[in-house]
């Protein structure tokens, strides 16, 4: 503990002059996700079941195929923020920066394998 | 990572079950949390009976007679009896759970149906008893700068304020800083050494939308911290609780829109 002053505790290192941005990054991902989820249910329930020949053809066409890509795009980085401040809540210490790299390259991944499936489904 | 469990020395034991008073008919049960450092035992649970018919209304008027006329080492805060001075913040339930965040003295006993089971403050170090440390509460609530900062030449007067400007403060100058918000709030059990907590964040709004301050922008700047400020879920236990019937997640949600207003 030390001998810290109870008002230096309180004021640590002070403000990071951050944190805006990301509040408002997850504000606009979450409204993105608000029309794009119930679009992107549309376009997929109807192939469930369908033979793949049927479900190829229908992701190739544009609407399904951007609808699909985009919501794996807005949905990982949302889910990349949201995680992003649950670690930080929860794991202190140098795990908790370990944690967060390691979130954020899963959701890249998840993200980049997401288009590339859509990709080989739409060209 | 976030301890989930309590250590070992802070487990709490049964404590003693106090006689109860001859010939009363009209008894209530108190399960009250005991703590003394000096003794080097872990916490317990004391068992007392109240004959409600020689007790005042209220949970404190029980505490003080408790103390008064059955263990008089019973420790726990209290000083205007009518909740304006929040010294008599304690967790306040049934013995089979539900307890919330109050004021003592402005807590009916009838309304705790059962046993009443009381506790310290959550989350934070105990003194003793029913006392909390509220050291860094108080500390966090001195950095928010909570006075009137003024650049402009002091005038012949006073600092002038129009009604409406007057009625912003209204629901934020009636804090009383019991702390009950503050230890209600699960991020500030998780970060109350880097959160402010919805109390301080509280009268930090309560400064930023004064008419006559004039260190808003200082104000912002010093709050802009993904811990200081946005470590706040909206999770509303802060309101729920609030025996002031204030609402110190609003107060936080409009900082948030004041820092979103000013970026974007």
């Amino acid at each position: 503990m030390g001998y810290l002053t109870d008002r230096k505790r309180a004021v640590g290192w002070g403000s990071a002059k951050s944190g805006t941005e990301h509040a408002w990054a997850m504000k606009v991902s979450s409204a993105a996700l608000l029309i794009l989820i119930p679009l992107f249910l549309i376009t997929v329930a109807p192939m469930t079941g369908q033979p793949y020949d049927v479900v190829v053809a229908h992701f190739a066409k544009p609407f399904p195929a951007i609808v699909a890509a985009l919501t794996f795009v807005v949905g990982f980085m949302h889910f990349k923020d949201g995680v992003r401040v649950l670690i930080e809540d929860y794991v202190h210490g140098a795990a908790q920066q370990w944690l967060i790299i390691g979130m954020t390259c899963l959701c890249y991944a998840a993200a980049a394998v997401g288009i590339l499936a859509v990709a080989r489904l739409a060209i | 990572m976030v301890q989930l469990t309590l250590p070992k020395n802070s487990r709490i034991t049964t404590g003693k079950t106090w006689p109860k008073p001859e010939g009363a008919t009209n008894l209530k049960t108190f399960h009250i949390y005991r703590y003394d450092p000096d003794s080097g035992k872990n916490p317990s649970v004391d068992t007392y009976f109240v004959d409600l018919d020689t007790c005042g209304p209220m949970l404190l008027d029980a505490l003080i007679k408790i103390k008064n006329e059955i263990d008089p080492t019973l420790t726990f805060r209290r000083s205007c009896r009518e909740g304006i001075c929040g010294s008599c913040a304690m967790n306040i339930g049934s013995k089979k759970g539900g307890g919330i965040n109050t004021l003592a003295c402005i807590h009916g006993i009838d309304e705790v149906k059962g046993d009443v089971a009381i506790y310290p403050l959550p989350h934070m170090p105990v003194v003793k008893d029913l006392i909390p440390d509220l050291t860094h509460f108080y500390a966090q609530h001195a950095s928010i700068m909570p006075w009137l900062e003024t650049k402009t030449n002091r005038p012949a007067k006073e600092w002038r304020q129009s009604i409406e400007d007057r009625k912003k403060l209204d629901g934020l100058y009636e804090c009383v800083m019991c702390a009950s918000c503050s230890t209600a709030c699960p991020s500030y059990w998780w970060n109350g050494d880097r959160y402010l907590g919805p109390a301080a964040l509280l009268h930090a709004y309560r400064w930023i939308i004064d008419s006559r301050d004039e260190a808003t922008g200082e104000r912002l700047d010093d709050l802009e911290d993904p811990f200081k400020l946005y470590r706040c879920h909206t999770i509303m236990n802060c309101a729920k609780t609030c025996p002031k019937g204030l609402n110190p997640a609003k107060a936080i949600s409009e900082i948030k829109q004041m820092m979103l207003e000013r970026t974007v």
